[in-house]
């Protein structure tokens, strides 16, 4: 039985999560063309997910660890860097390629139909391969340290996914509003390269005064990257609750009303694109 | 039979900005402007599009109505900026109605451009997929159907080819096999047979009659008045975003070529320069296709003599103007370039005085299809003035001399020929 379809002006689509479902295979295969296309006429191909963040670790650890000989613990620097970069690359890269991707796809979506939602999904799941590609180097980094991870590991995977509702929120606010005001080009990068430094990427959260934690949390990253170290070392660097719980808030807000606003942009991209 | 789609008082206003009048402001004021609406359009997502001032509205689409029975084939005939592709995009979802309503039933394929979503550096192969899934078919759906879409599109051999390196004739036809194979209740197809021969247009052409048999809906949109006469039984002409006649495609054929003999068109003057230099000294004020009784039309037949009425204002006396015209056709293929100078003709003006000029390309019969006219003025090799495609005009198939020939669709234009054994 064929259903009917109703268009209308400004109707809410009450199909819109069906189609979405309908539309599943779409999100593998836009994701797998952008992985496939990524790394065509490349010489290294996919040894760059693993060369990039093998690098930053490397540069960060130097510069953090050896000159300015900022505290650890007792966990490796490498291992301090690499579980915090892990987080941070991939936050960074899925809110670049989700911020550009609906402008990048300009064409699909003034010329068929699909839950547009599915644009900047795929482009944070390609981020999300990468991750798990780096993934690896933190595996070998723990053996080469002898640092066998404990019961906290099990607790990574809230972790990844607090990392993904952050990438995902913050990605969908950058691509509705791209697609109107393209100063978004601009902001993007300028977002990425400060939050490197405001993030407890190359340095731990540790060294942050008390006082001061709550409000640095303020960053939803801090959150997600503290979470990501307590889990992988074994709980050796702290995990101030206040602050994550309030992360976690903030992450999930900018999800929901990254949603709301995609949604409610989303009719007229045809028009304004 | 049962109405599959029904329209009723659909209606789709643009809004155009005037960026022209922005264009001088540095980029720090825009920033500041696009943040104070960014702004303002989080704290109040309604009223900022009204309290702009420099908007201006245009209604590409304005109480449209009609029904569509199921089986039925409609061809939808009307100039460009008539409101065909915008109701297309509406009825495919791609763009939402400012007012009015549409039901539809079943399951609906749209076709509005070939090759959406095609990747220039994936394989054939690869792209079949890709395109597929984009199209709304399922992986499932798209596996069953891949000898049949390889077959059709005729790139066996180069499946495993990154489709950069394709002709554009292969591109075509694997973009038009995918979607070919869709099978929808409802097919919406815009004119994208325009490319591609005229062996794979017959194919395609083939492909949709037997979509049209099979009970299925298809809407069809074409300049080429011969196609839509041999796919489709039924028509509906748009003219200014308003339904002008509905009724067999005979009928509304005839009453599309007759409309288009008064001619609506937009002031040369007005379109945009691509160089701020440009108009400045001299400029195009107007422009229109003429046939050969004189009259200032955008559609022709084919086979008649074409020419066109030039207007141009130069603001201070002015000796020596040449004027180049360059005649593209609808994929913007040019087909030729014409100097005044080259034939000698150089044109004067007094200060603020409007020179009218005809140019007429004897001998030039072209084939049906959409062509346009890029105009420039020329004083001693420098560009005064620069319109692309100041004018659009289309010649229709349907002549007398032309009409049993099976060589139109080739080519894009026709030329007496003399045989002889020798």
């Amino acid at each position: 039985m064929t259903q009917i379809q109703i268009i209308e002006a400004g109707r809410a689509e009450r199909h819109y999560w069906r189609d979405l479902w309908r539309y599943r295979e779409l999100f593998f295969f836009l994701a797998w063309r952008d992985i496939l296309v990524r790394y065509k006429q490349t010489a290294f191909g996919v040894l760059w997910a693993v060369l990039r963040p093998l690098l930053t670790m490397l540069v960060f650890t130097l510069v953090f660890g050896k000159l300015a000989k900022l505290p650890a613990g007792n966990v490796p620097y490498p291992i301090l860097v690499f579980a915090a970069l892990l987080p941070w690359q991939f936050f960074s890269s899925a809110l670049t390629e989700a911020g550009n991707s609906l402008i990048a796809n300009a064409n699909m979506i003034s010329k068929v139909y699909f839950p547009r939602l599915v644009i900047p999904t795929s482009a944070v799941i390609v981020s999300f391969v990468d991750f798990l590609i780096s993934f690896t180097i933190l595996v070998g980094l723990m053996v080469w340290y002898g640092r066998l991870p404990d019961w906290h590991i099990l607790t990574l995977p809230l972790f990844v996914v607090m990392a993904f509702a952050a990438a995902m929120g913050a990605g969908l606010w950058m691509a509705a509003l791209n697609v109107k005001y393209r100063d978004i080009r601009f902001v993007i990068p300028f977002v990425v390269q400060i939050g490197l430094y405001v993030s407890p990427v190359g340095f731990s959260s540790a060294i942050v005064p008390e006082q001061w934690r709550l409000l640095y949390a303020l960053n939803p990253m801090v959150g997600v990257i503290d979470g990501f170290r307590w889990a992988i070392v074994s709980g050796d660097t702290p995990l101030y609750l206040p602050g994550f719980l309030l992360s976690l808030v903030l992450v999930l807000v900018i999800l929901i009303t990254g949603i709301i606003f995609f949604r409610k942009t989303e009719r007229s991209f045809a028009d304004v694109i | 039979m049962q109405n599959v789609i029904s329209i009723e008082n659909l209606s789709k206003k643009y809004v155009i900005g005037h960026q022209r009048q922005e264009g001088h402001s540095s980029l720090r004021d825009q920033l500041a402007n696009g943040i104070k609406r960014t702004a303002a359009k989080l704290l109040h997502p309604q009223q900022v599009k009204l309290s702009t001032p420099e908007r201006e509205e245009f209604w590409a689409l304005k109480d449209v109505s009609f029904d569509i029975q199921q089986g039925d084939k409609v061809g939808i005939i009307g100039r460009n900026g008539a409101g065909k592709s915008t109701l297309l995009k509406i009825l495919s979802r791609i763009t939402e109605p400012t007012s009015g309503r549409v039901s539809i039933q079943g399951r609906v394929a749209s076709l509005l451009e070939v090759g959406t979503g095609f990747h220039p550096e994936l394989t054939g192969r690869e792209n079949i997929y890709l395109n597929g899934a984009i199209l709304g078919m399922s992986k499932a759906d798209i596996k069953n159907k891949f000898d049949e879409i390889v077959a059709f599109a005729e790139v066996e051999k180069f499946l495993d080819t990154p489709v950069k390196r394709y002709s554009s004739g292969m591109y075509v036809r694997l973009a038009f096999a995918v979607a070919a194979h869709l099978e929808p209740e409802i097919l919406i197809v815009d004119e994208v047979l325009a490319v591609g021969d005229a062996q794979f247009q017959k194919k395609c052409l083939g492909k949709m009659e037997d979509v049209g048999t099979e009970g299925r809906t298809v809407l069809f949109v074409s300049h080429n008045m011969a196609s839509i006469q041999k796919l489709c039984s039924s028509g509906i002409l748009l003219s200014d975003g308003v339904v002008r006649e509905t009724g067999s495609i005979e009928k509304v054929i005839e009453c599309y070529l007759n409309d288009s003999t008064s001619t609506g068109h937009v002031s040369v003057g007005e379109l945009p320069r691509a160089h701020h230099d440009y108009g400045v000294i001299a400029r195009f004020i107007n422009a229109w296709p003429v046939n050969n009784k004189g009259e200032r039309t955008t559609s022709f037949m084919s086979g008649e003599d074409i020419s066109f009425d030039l207007e141009i204002k130069a603001l201070k006396k002015i000796d020596g103007l040449s004027i180049v015209a360059g005649l593209d056709t609808y994929m913007d293929y040019r087909i030729t370039t014409v100097l005044s100078e080259e034939t000698g003709m150089l044109f004067s003006s007094d200060k603020d005085a409007v020179i009218s000029i005809n140019m007429s390309l004897p001998g030039l019969h072209l084939k049906p299809g959409t062509y346009s006219l890029t105009l420039g003025i020329r004083h001693n090799k420098l560009a005064l003035d620069h319109v692309v495609k100041a004018i659009n005009f289309e010649i229709s198939e349907i002549s007398i001399d032309h009409k049993n020939r099976d060589s139109w669709a080739m080519g894009d234009v026709l030329t007496e020929s003399v045989w002889q054994l020798s």
